[in-house]
């Protein structure tokens, strides 16, 4: 049945990523080809090679961590705080002036709607470097004594889900408190780090002070190995995250880790009931539900279970999965085959479970990989699908009957990285803040970031906040 | 042969409200201008400052339901903006002078979405109550900019009522105007909404005391003013209660740390309680 | 959800409010949000042009000023049944909406052709009056001929919490209007809250009210998106409560009308991807939805001719009512 207001297709134009043929990394100040095989970054929506990137190899990771170390002795550390933020602001307003060219990169080459990528992922990315530039020269007042220094020479392993906005999270603190930083972008999606490699070469940044190497979890290894890293900051995927913590076991090296979550999104039933069904849909459809801190667990009071299941099916149907370029998408392709194969494989769990399993009729392209929006409801605590990451966009819906029941079951996991409260009542709202055992709390919201607002987990969803007055800590020597 | 060109000479006029009336009493008083020729610059009335309080009244609203991220966006254009006219400034003050003033502009740019971090936080009390406390813009500043440093000291009274989130009336440095007006076309062409900034050249004498006793300006900041006069003017400002910013030194180029951050907001504390 | 029998919750106000404060509150931020989330829809080509012509057919092209006169009116009529001369492909507007004593000269001037004559009654603007005088402005509307009326609820007592009140002067009025459709004008923007909005709609459609509409376009705000976006909920959630809404006929289902302040097409475009994507597709119809406007259907006009040519035209190219 063909619907009566068909959406005509709205590309956006892929030109204007100006893509390259190839892509090099950047060390000392300047762009070469790394020693390294050479990968063709693909478009997860087709499968067809975006560019080529010649990834870093071991003298490449040697040479860039000896850059930062030459430039933190040299010209960064004789600089003021004031002068390093002005570097800073130089490159926010360059990643505001070049957005829409990054926002179409980014979908290109991660899969996420030209929407999210517009709307979100870039317009944050230079909001980071813009909040941070200005705690350069204001350490003082940061609550960690009269002058706290840097650490050093930062090794930086960040993951495909936001690549761009991976990159200003780490970057831009690390560079305020007087740092360098050696960052790798995951194996995926390596394009839009090498532009913003780029941009910080134009704003004239001091040669060594970032260094960006493209390349796999063997490049990711050798920085976090290297003798000259004092401090590591790693996002990803828990399993990757303890490896990390072992290996830098009784080195010294100081180390944030912002890992996995299985976040409880909790639904009273004096919920705001149209605005709780948006947060549930954002909580784990943004971004396909690639994202640590989705909201994939759905806590519903089971007296409204059955309205809000009707009310999520009927929205879930006027969400559009397609083209990542179409303006109109709301839900993107899966980063990559890896990634699908994980997703299929847990929901074929969730049915074998016994698992109640639903999507809305969804066309899905033949090339390019592509899941649709997945429901389970009858999940028990005991399931795989409700303890396990899955990364996708997949809810496990769970009921509860009390506020107490809520917060056990929520906080029944290892992962403590975010959770959601919908209810019109300010004090459960506080209650429920104080007692649920995760490092971000949304009340009547869900997925919301800002450069001011500490982020990171508890438990084995990782330690260190990014963001804020205490996102400073993880780059200081305090 | 070809004649020497004649020169378009400009007119110093206030800044009132987004525009840049002359005085509403026609008047006029000579100063030295940057190649040391006479110009005229406006000299401001008491019916000039009550149309800017009024206008940076009406300004307040929206300044202050701005996000901070805005304001600091706002603040940061107007620094690149100060840079593009980095000569200019400079023929009225001297190039380090006029560096230290663009810096000083960029330092409270990003002080905008940090303060409250610093300033305000949570409370905890003795009960199962959630409470906050944060600053809070105090309305429209009534500032006597000072006498000699009339670049980086105008900047270092300015920026900071502005970060916070008020709007300013400025009765600028009496015998050294220009930098005043001049700043006041930057402000013209930064996205900064009309009546957040009101600048007035004149007589601070004459000036001073109709800002200290107007009742609908809520702070008030003493810098400009002659010490013989400060008394006077602080007794003036008890009528409505004002919040007076005495200053105690005047190195503008120390570091300027927290105190005129402070001076120019309340402290609002929120209780509620924690409960099922 | 199941709502109880109109007659069990018309008992009294006390009973009316505990219903209405059990419907889910609304969060604001959560609609502004939503709201804007739906504006980032591009509707382009071919879906762009049909909703022009869509939102064209769902005009009710309006003059509501102390100053009308039958030259006035006869003018809008002859618009609204041709709005681009120089096109005769252009569809006519769903209707014309004036004061009652002008409504007999707008029947006339229309003179048979498809467009309804909406009349506004009840002491419109500012529903001040007393019932009986409220009401014989109604008939007198119907008796001229209008075949839509447009009422207005006594705001102040929706305010006070007489809700029994204005519940019995919706019923009231629509027991007046006999065959023609009755429009219930909630005037939003004196409602403050989209809660208010929300408790408003459900009152004026438990009482019989064929379409909710937002304001008399006297005062600002008027129809805005978060507001459009509660009502349309509210005839989507009133519709599942009283039967299946899939397949359900047109009958069963409920209309809203957007008045005042929308003069973009692009605007009007963009509640139409809010019906249908908040309300549902069945909704998309001159019978369920309908934009209370003047100056909007020149900017329809405007976006049509671009469309079709290319070119950006101007205000010499449409022509005034």
């Amino acid at each position: 049945m063909s619907p009566t207001f068909d959406y005509a297709p709205a590309p956006e134009s892929r030109d204007i990523a100006r893509l390259q043929p190839s892509y090099q990394i950047f060390v000392d100040g300047a762009f070469r080809d790394g020693t390294g095989d050479a990968v063709k970054s693909i478009n997860p929506a087709d499968e067809e090679p975006l560019a080529e990137v010649t990834e870093a190899g071991p003298s490449d990771v040697d040479d860039a961590v000896r850059a930062a170390r030459r430039a933190f002795e040299g010209p960064w550390s004789a600089m003021s705080g004031a002068e390093r933020g002005k570097y800073l602001f130089r490159i926010a307003r360059a990643i505001q002036e070049r957005s829409r060219e990054l926002a179409v990169l980014e979908s290109l080459d991660n899969g996420k709607p030209i929407k999210e990528s517009r709307d979100v992922d870039v317009p944050l990315a230079a909001a980071h470097f813009f909040y941070y530039a200005g705690w350069a020269d204001k350490l003082a007042y940061a609550g960690y004594g009269p002058d706290p220094r840097p650490i050093g020479v930062c090794g930086q392993v960040i993951p495909w889900n936001f690549p761009l906005l991976m990159a200003a999270w780490k970057l831009a603190p690390a560079l305020a408190c007087g740092n360098t930083a050696v960052l790798k972008p995951a194996e995926t999606t390596p394009l839009s780090a090498l532009v913003l490699a780029e941009i910080i070469a134009e704003a004239d940044l001091p040669p060594g002070v970032v260094n960006v190497l493209a390349g796999g979890p063997a490049v990711g290894q050798a920085i976090v190995a290297h003798d000259g890293i004092d401090k590591i900051a790693f996002t990803g995927s828990t399993e990757v995250g303890k490896i990390i913590q072992r290996t830098v076991a009784g080195t010294g090296k100081k180390l944030t880790l912002e890992l996995g979550g299985k976040a409880a999104n909790i639904v009273f039933e004096d919920a705001p009931l149209d605005q709780a069904v948006e947060g549930i849909v954002n909580g784990i459809f943004f971004n396909q539900g690639q994202v640590c801190c989705a909201g994939s667990r759905l806590l519903v009071q089971e007296s409204i279970e059955d309205e809000l299941i009707t009310a999520l099916q009927r929205r879930l149907a006027t969400l559009r999965v397609g083209h990542p370029l179409d303006k109109n998408t709301d839900v993107g392709a899966i980063n990559s085959a890896a990634q699908l194969a994980r997703i299929r494989e847990l929901s074929e769990v969730g049915e074998a479970e016994g698992a109640r399993r639903w999507s809305p009729p969804c066309e899905l392209p033949d090339r390019g990989f592509w899941f649709a929006p997945t429901l389970f409801t009858g999940v028990s605590q005991a399931s795989r699908i409700a303890q396990e990451e899955i990364f996708g966009p997949v809810l496990s819906v769970l009921t509860f009957r009390t506020p107490d029941e809520a917060v056990a079951k929520a906080n029944n996991t290892p992962y403590g990285l975010s959770a959601g409260v919908w209810t019109e009542k300010g004090s459960r709202i506080l209650s429920m803040a104080n007692r649920l055992r995760a490092g971000v709390v949304w009340a009547n919201t869900f997925n919301r970031f800002d450069p001011t607002a500490p982020f990171g987990g508890y438990k084995e969803s990782g330690f260190g906040r990014e963001g804020g007055r205490h996102g400073l800590a993880g780059y200081l020597d305090v | 042969m070809s004649e020497p060109r004649v020169a378009v000479r400009k007119t110093y006029k206030l800044y009132i409200g987004g525009a840049f009336p002359r005085s509403e009493s026609g008047r006029s008083y000579p100063v030295s201008g940057p190649g040391g020729e006479v110009v005229h610059v406006a000299q401001a009335s008491r019916k000039d400052l009550r149309d800017a309080v009024v206008a940076a009244r009406s300004a307040s609203v929206k300044w202050s339901a701005m996000t901070a991220y805005n304001r600091g966006q706002i603040l940061y254009r107007i620094a690149e903006m100060l840079e593009g006219r980095r000569e200019q400034f400079a023929g009225y003050a001297g190039v380090a002078e006029v560096d230290a003033a663009i810096d000083r502009w960029v330092h409270y740019a990003g002080w905008a979405d940090k303060y409250s971090q610093v300033a305000g936080g949570t409370n905890p009390v003795s009960g199962p109550y959630f409470t906050f406390s944060l600053p809070e813009p105090t309305g429209v500043v009534g500032v006597l900019a000072p006498q000699q440093s009339s670049l980086l000291g105008l900047v270092s009274v300015l920026a900071p009522v502005l970060t916070t989130g008020n709007t300013a009336v400025v009765v600028a440095a009496q015998n050294r105007p220009l930098p005043a007006v001049t700043l006041a076309e930057v402000l013209g062409t930064s996205d900064l909404p009309g009546g957040v900034v009101n600048l007035l050249t004149g007589f601070t004498a004459e000036l001073a005391p109709w800002l200290a006793a107007h009742r609908d300006v809520n702070a008030l900041d003493l810098t400009g003013a002659a010490p013989g006069v400060r008394a006077s003017l602080q007794a003036a400002a008890a009528d409505n209660v004002k919040r007076v910013y005495v200053p105690s030194d005047d190195d503008w180029t120390a570091a300027p740390g927290l105190s005129r951050l402070n001076a120019f907001v309340e402290t609002k504390t929120v209780w509620h309680p924690i409960g099922v | 959800m199941s709502a109880p029998a109109t007659s069990e919750l018309a008992r009294d106000d006390a009973t009316l409010r505990r219903f209405l404060h059990g419907l889910p509150g609304v969060d604001q931020v959560g609609a502004e949000a939503r709201a804007a989330s739906l504006a980032t829809r591009s509707i382009k080509t071919t879906s762009k042009a049909w909703a022009i012509d869509t939102a064209i057919g769902m005009v009710d092209l309006t003059t509501l000023e102390g100053s009308d006169t039958p030259g006035k009116v006869r003018s809008l009529c002859a618009k609204a049944v041709r709005p681009d001369p120089s096109d005769p492909s252009v569809p006519p507007v769903a209707a014309v909406c004036v004061y009652p004593d002008l409504v007999a000269t707008a029947v006339d001037a229309l003179n048979g052709a498809s467009v309804q004559v909406a009349s506004v009654a009840t002491a419109f603007p500012s529903g001040r009056a007393s019932l009986p005088t409220k009401l014989r402005d109604v008939r007198d509307a119907v008796a001229a001929g209008a075949t839509e009326i447009d009422m207005v609820i006594d705001r102040g007592a929706f305010l006070a919490g007489r809700w029994l009140q204005v519940f019995e002067e919706i019923v009231a009025t629509k027991a007046e209007c006999g065959d023609a459709h009755l429009k219930v004008i909630l005037e939003t923007g004196e409602l403050a809250t989209l809660d208010n909005v929300r408790r408003a709609s459900w009152l004026a459609l438990l009482a019989g009210a064929d379409f909710i509409k937002t304001s008399t376009g006297k005062i600002s705000p008027a129809a805005t998106p978060p507001v459009a976006l509660v009502m349309l909920e509210a005839v989507r959630d009133f519709a599942s409560a009283n039967g299946d809404i899939v397949g359900g006929r047109i009958g069963d289902l409920r209309g809203v009308k957007l008045a005042g302040g929308i003069r973009a097409a692009k605007e009007a475009v963009r509640y139409l991807v809010m019906v249908n994507e908040v309300a549902g597709e069945e909704w998309l119809t001159p019978k369920l939805f309908r934009f209370g406007a003047s100056s909007l259907l020149n900017d329809l006009l405007l976006q049509r001719h671009k469309l079709a040519t290319g070119a950006y035209d101007g205000p010499d190219y449409v022509t005034v009512d």
